[in-house]
């Protein structure tokens, strides 16, 4: 009781000063307001954005919690070879204090510096502009570095958010007003700032870049994603099995499919996130990646071809490797940056998945085309629900016509 | 010709304190209210003065824009005192209630042998004619004009409210004359749309009945125009309450206005909820009596999607049959935002578990459940909302004043309450009745 009182004694003291929009951020957090209906409905819904975020933000822990043990399987696995007992889901080569070292020590501090900078730069636009401070940045804060390289330096992590959430998002009048997906936005800034840090086959697995050599004096770890793999036209180590569940290298928390679709499950479950687009980016990066398939089968490309490798590889698999999957579950539903209508996100989800194959095959310099595909099509979302919106419209404007006549 | 309306997408929200079916008199208030700002567009022009003694069913003022459109006092008695607020704008006319309640006396008269021009002077000379609203705009229809149709909904979906088949219990010889006089203002058709189990709708000529069920707003009229007649631009259509239209048909029989009501009490906040018989703008402590419980209630007149807050001291609402109470919700709950509520109805499964317990009857508060937002989430008002009709595209084309978008996206077609649901499940807590509103009467002001 004591403390209730205190925190609403504070709040009225607050109001009006520029602690205003801060202390009711934190207040917030520990309290549901006091806040009552006046005009309308004067009962409303249990669920408001806190408790929305609150869901995402829960959907994205098991690939998180997989992301850290799995930064550290593939480090000591790349130096002192991998168990060789096969796929070590539910042992303890992989679940194991080593493993989660190595990734909670990169991965909490990026996660640190992610919600640091991003939420300061929240609260300074509220206090400045006058309104609250916003949840829309509770997911992005977990979605960013969860899309990132593990050995990303942390400053430019800083100075990355600071740039998407400014130009990204508060510009555009903050949460729910932003156009393109302000976690991409940031990792799209990285990519182009410092590609060498964020793409290439140096960069996906903790220690590769730092060149840390083996008891033969060679470089020990080779941090290439099995799309860098493809795209170099090598053979592959890893089984589909092994990309299913994700002891594969890449971003930190795109590569286990399987803890992506436990977290796709638990937001179509909850209603918070939208089945509509998951399932259609599906089908579009199928059908992508079946055109490619039958080119190849059909003998239009033939081994040789730099892109006969990754026009080869299975339809399904191309499900299971780099950040499609990732990409398609947490940031093509994003509700602010996705199309807003029915049928609109059902066009939006095809195009996403199919530029996502497309781009992954056909771009030599990234193999990898999720958030290119996502970004594009952020663009293009307001475009296609005004055409669906149109088709509602013109359907009036023929019942007025059916009637003047 | 007859339609079936089943409506799949929409909400029926359970609450406790449900109005068990039995019926008392309310006691008689000392005074008694007008509010014109229960009739939304009208600016009043008074033709009694302070002091004046009036007979219940006399005119006490009219329309400004629409002349012939009269106000009547529900009661006899004096004109106590006309409220004015800012720029001298009339907010209540109240009425103090003599003992005897004279009734203004009209000529009985069977509507049938009646021609269109004289229904329509008698509706208005007698000060019924508030009860006609006009689609578009939701407003107190004008008229001069003639309808495409007459529409009344005989469903009441709305959350404990009254349930018809009661309080329309014996009135049937009341409504078919209602319902005639209706058939005679319009040159098309009169709709009225009832549940499969509704039994007190007459056979009038005329008149065509159809069948409605499924969720809330199965009830709300907007929903079945858009499935029997849709409106088009430039369409004008009225709709009546059907309690109304009992009102009206009791006056061409007995030629009095009896503007009386069966009122349902309804939510926790009422001791033993049940229907009590109300003369219209009676003060709700007289209308709740010792059936309002002590503490911190909020009282509302009308259903909890649609009503208006009200005082203790306030009346009731001109077009309601419905008083719920329920519990304020101006406290703070700890970590109210992420933990389950089991108390609480969410339709979304974030940390809620009240789709484990489909009908579970809840006992809800005032409490937003969370701050204003921008509008996030995407598909979900048209799991409740089932006209064709974007519902977040037009609210939004209200926001920026677009009126051609806003006409186009089929503003024509809706009236606030059509959105209570969207509202209710709003996780950005943006009040979409208020901007509908606003929207009509934009359109008001720029169309006409």
């Amino acid at each position: 009781m004591g403390l209730k009182q205190n925190l609403h004694n504070l709040k009225e003291k607050y109001k009006g000063t520029k602690m205003e929009q801060s202390f009711n951020a934190l207040h917030t957090f520990l309290y549901l307001p006091n806040i009552t209906t006046h005009s309308g409905a004067h009962v409303r819904d249990a669920a408001d954005l806190k408790r929305v975020m609150n869901t995402v933000i829960m959907s994205l822990i098991p690939a998180l919690i997989f992301g850290m043990f799995n930064a550290g399987f593939q480090h000591y696995g790349q130096i002192n070879g991998f168990p060789a007992s096969g796929m070590p889901f539910l042992t303890t080569d992989f679940w194991n204090l080593d493993n989660l070292l190595v990734g909670a020590s990169k991965i909490l501090p990026m996660l640190i510096v992610s919600y640091g900078v991003g939420l300061g730069v929240e609260f300074i636009f509220a206090t400045v502009k006058k309104h609250e401070v916003e949840e829309g940045y509770l997911v992005t804060g977990m979605l960013v570095p969860l899309i990132m390289p593990i050995d990303l330096p942390l400053w430019m992590l800083a100075v990355a958010v600071v740039f998407g959430v400014v130009i990204g998002k508060e510009l555009f009048g903050g949460t729910g007003m932003n156009v393109l997906n302000p976690a991409l936005t940031i990792r799209a800034f990285l990519f182009f700032n410092w590609a060498a840090w964020m793409s290439g086959d140096k960069v996906w697995v903790n220690g590769a870049k730092e060149g840390v050599m083996n008891a033969a004096g060679t470089d020990a770890i080779s941090g290439e994603t099995i799309l860098g793999t493809l795209a170099a036209n090598k053979p592959l180590l890893h089984s589909a099995q092994d990309m299913f569940f994700g002891f594969i290298p890449g971003s930190v928390g795109e590569t286990s499919t399987f803890m992506i679709l436990l977290g796709a499950a638990f937001l179509i479950f909850t209603g918070i996130g939208s089945a509509r687009i998951m399932i259609s980016s599906v089908i579009g990066a199928v059908v992508m990646g079946l055109i490619f398939n039958t080119l190849v089968t059909s003998g239009v490309i033939v081994e040789g071809s730099k892109f006969y490798s990754l026009m080869n590889f299975p339809f399904w698999q191309h499900l299971l490797v780099g950040g499609i999957a990732f990409g398609i579950v947490f940031m093509a539903t994003d509700p602010v940056s996705a199309s807003q209508t029915g049928m609109g996100k059902i066009i939006y989800g095809f195009f996403i998945g199919f530029f996502s194959i497309l781009i992954r095959v056909f771009n030599p310099a990234y193999p990898e085309g999720v958030m290119m595909a996502i970004l594009l099509m952020n663009v293009f979302a307001p475009t296609i629900d005004h055409y669906v919106v149109q088709a509602n419209i013109n359907r009036r404007m023929k019942r007025l016509k059916v009637k003047t006549t | 010709m007859s339609k079936d309306i089943r409506i799949k997408k929409g909400l029926d929200l359970k609450l406790k304190g449900s109005a068990e079916c039995k019926i008392s008199d309310a006691s008689r208030s000392k005074v008694y209210a007008v509010k014109p700002s229960d009739f939304h567009g009208v600016t009043p022009k008074m033709i009694v003065k302070e002091g004046a003694i009036v007979k219940a069913g006399e005119v006490i003022f009219y329309s400004k824009n629409d002349e012939s459109v009269k106000f009547v006092s529900p009661v006899s008695g004096t004109i106590q005192e006309i409220k004015r607020g800012e720029k001298r704008v009339i907010l209540e006319i109240l009425i103090t209630a003599d003992s005897q309640n004279v009734c203004l006396e009209h000529s009985k008269k069977n509507p049938k042998d009646l021609s269109s021009q004289e229904v329509k002077a008698h509706l208005l000379a007698s000060g019924c004619w508030p009860f006609i609203m006009q689609r578009p705009y939701d407003i107190v229809a004008n008229s001069a004009d003639t309808p495409k149709a007459i529409f009344v909904s005989g469903i009441n979906s709305a959350p404990l409210a009254a349930d018809l088949n009661y309080t329309m219990n014996g009135k049937q010889d009341a409504l078919a004359a209602g319902f005639t006089a209706l058939t005679k203002l319009t040159t098309g058709k009169v709709h009225v749309t009832v549940s499969p189990l509704a039994d007190f709708m007459p056979n009038v000529d005329g008149v065509s009945v159809h069948k409605g069920e499924g969720v809330h707003p199965v009830g709300l009229v907007s929903t079945q125009i858009a499935k029997i007649d849709p409106i088009n631009k430039g369409d004008k259509v009225w709709t009546v309450q059907i309690e109304d239209v009992a009102i009206i048909g009791e006056l061409f029989i007995t030629g009095k206005l009896n503007l009386q009501r069966i009122v349902a009490l309804t939510g926790t906040g009422v001791e033993s909820p049940s229907y009590v018989t109300v003369t219209m703008g009676a003060q709700l402590s007289d209308v709740l009596g010792s059936n309002l419980k002590g503490g911190n209630y909020r009282i509302i007149s009308g259903n909890v999607l649609t009503g208006d807050k009200k005082s203790k001291e306030q009346s009731l609402g001109f077009y309601h049959s419905q008083v719920t109470v329920i519990p304020e919700g101006d406290d703070y709950d700890f970590f109210g935002w992420n933990l389950p509520r089991p108390n609480k109805f969410s339709v979304y499964r974030a940390g809620m578990f009240s789709f484990l317990t489909p009908s579970k009857k809840y006992d809800l508060n005032t409490n937003t459940n969370g701050e204003h937002r921008g509008f996030v989430l995407t598909g979900k008002y048209e799991k409740v909302f089932p006209l064709d009709i974007y519902p977040m595209e037009l609210l939004k084309s209200i926001l920026v004043k677009d009126i051609d978008q806003m006409e186009a996206l089929g503003i024509y077609e809706v009236a606030p309450e059509d959105f209570s649901l969207t509202e209710y499940v709003c996780v950005s807590k943006q009040d979409h009745q208020a901007i509908i509103r606003a929207g009509l009467d934009m359109m008001i002001k720029e169309v006409g």
